[in-house]
């Protein structure tokens, strides 16, 4: 089986947004709607104050809310963990968007443009299927489609790869297949600590953060700096 | 829309979706209150087809708020997994059997009242399913939900008493019941938000529970309580047990009103561990 995860490595992430810009040429996504976002996080109060950039977005889960609240079935799992929202089908209720924990779904009724009037790259790219329905990160599932058609592997071949990871100028973003232990992903999970966010809540997020490296056997396990905290 | 890490208000369901808790809750309590009086004639006609009105103007508030109106027949595809498909098969059931109990045919009100208790836990069930709302997701909503919904419709009841003229005792203590009821869970779903909900979301929250405890509860049950013991009788009876109904049902409605308009505030972002960079202390 495949499960194809995102890694975001904390360390690495230095907030230029590279991604959310790539993410938005990649997809034509109007104004205000980011499918991939960071998150300029800070913690503590000075002068010991700590800062971390963090990339967001659809999660991928392995148990979405989204996905059991949508009463069209417009938004549905793949076997290969990603989930997707069929245009054609979704009504636009916004009740996946309540759902998702993670604030990842977008609902935009109405054609916008970045500078008012529709330029002539918009007009070419507008889709007017996603209006007034969910619309939401990918993984850019086209790309790993077409990809592994030719044979490519995504997260290894660019032309396979989501665009956020293939943009990212500190590699701090890393996208793979989770259930092949050679992949690139499997590997920096064994290598590092990590977590994912709200796992709590049980819906298994195919989106993971590394913030340090793995603590080997015997050694002294490295101190938290929160608890769940937000800034 | 605030990108920010911490908790913000959901923008995505607003008055519209509130408005079908609103209908819905008081349109089927009030059913269900018509089937329990054992309304006849005029009367139950009026009080069923009332209810059904209002459960249907909260569908219809959905429906303007859905993006894609036309797509609306899409809705009844997953009741699988879907709470929202659940609702709208019970409305579909709702509506004709309450129709017939309307047109006054020998038990169609008990089922009519059956399909409303129904409606109205699915409306219960569908708030609990958004995970990414707290105070939404917290299991003591449910019951919440189902209480305020019958004891508005309970109130709407004793409200429009002056032109049915249906209003027991029995079922004044019924409406007594609920209302307590109501406070209690709703004392209980207020403590267990404390540790998850933000503090915006809790400080909207205690202003609509000061109304729902006072103006909804304490007020009403005292009238009731009046009542009961015959201080209050004659021509000011009526007035009383109308001004009781009143207060229970608008007050619940504000409670449903400031969870989905002012209390639905996502959880926001958070790290279980902040990234260890550098030298290592």
């Amino acid at each position: 089986m495949t499960r194809w995860a995102m890694i975001a490595d904390l360390r690495r992430c230095v907030g230029c947004q590279t991604c959310t810009a790539a993410c938005r040429h990649a997809n034509a996504t109007p104004p205000g709607v980011q499918w991939r976002r960071v998150l300029d996080m800070e913690f503590g109060e000075y002068p010991d104050v700590q800062r971390a950039f963090v990339p967001v977005g659809c999660q991928h889960c392995d148990d979405p809310p989204c996905m059991h609240v949508c009463p069209t079935t417009a938004t549905k799992k793949r076997a290969d963990g990603i989930v997707t929202i069929d245009y054609d089908i979704c009504i636009g209720c916004a009740y996946c968007a309540v759902a998702c924990p993670y604030q990842a779904r977008y609902k935009t009724d109405k054609a916008l443009f970045a500078y008012g009037k529709r330029t002539q790259s918009e007009a070419k790219r507008q889709d007017d299927a996603r209006l007034a329905v969910a619309t939401k990160c990918t993984f850019c599932v086209d790309r790993i489609d077409a990809g592994l058609d030719k044979g490519l592997t995504p997260g290894v071949d660019p032309e396979a790869t989501p665009a956020c990871v293939n943009s990212c100028i500190a590699k701090a973003m890393t996208f793979g297949d989770l259930d092949d232990p050679r992949s690139n992903v499997a590997q920096l999970l064994a290598e590092n600590q990590h977590f994912r966010m709200h796992e709590e809540l049980g819906t298994g997020p195919g989106f993971y953060y590394l913030w340090d490296k793995a603590v080997a056997a015997g050694s002294r396990v490295q101190p938290t700096q929160t608890d769940g905290a937000q800034p | 829309m605030s990108f920010g890490p911490a908790p913000w208000q959901q923008t995505n369901w607003d008055w519209r979706a509130a408005g079908n808790l609103i209908g819905g809750g008081a349109g089927s309590g009030l059913i269900v209150f018509a089937a329990l009086a054992g309304a006849q004639g005029l009367a139950l006609t009026m009080l069923i087809l009332a209810g059904l009105a209002l459960v249907g103007a909260g569908l219809m508030c959905v429906w303007l708020e859905i993006g894609r109106p036309l797509r609306a027949l899409r809705v009844f595809v997953n009741p699988r997994t879907s709470w929202m498909t659940r609702e709208a098969f019970t409305a579909t059931l709702l509506f004709p059997a309450g129709m017939v109990a309307a047109a006054g045919v020998p038990g169609f009100a008990w089922l009519a009242a059956a399909l409303a208790f129904a409606f109205v836990y699915c409306q219960s069930r569908m708030l609990q399913a958004a995970k990414g709302i707290p105070a939404w997701r917290e299991p003591l909503l449910s019951p919440l939900i189902v209480l305020t919904g019958l004891a508005e419709g309970g109130g709407l009841f004793f409200l429009t008493e002056p032109l049915h003229r249906d209003g027991t005792e029995s079922l004044l203590l019924l409406l007594g019941a609920l209302v307590l009821a109501r406070m209690l869970v709703w004392l209980a779903y207020r403590r267990r938000l404390a540790a998850i909900a933000a503090p915006r979301a809790l400080a909207a929250l205690d202003a609509a529970g000061r109304s729902l405890q006072l103006i909804g509860t304490l007020l009403p049950l005292t009238l009731i309580a009046l009542v009961a013991v015959g201080v209050i009788s004659g021509g000011a009876l009526l007035a009383v047990v109308a001004t009781g109904g009143l207060l229970a049902a608008t007050t619940g409605a504000y409670v449903k009103y400031t969870l989905v308009t002012r209390a639905g505030f996502n959880q926001g972002f958070a790290l279980t561990h902040l990234p260890v960079r550098g030298v290592r202390p």
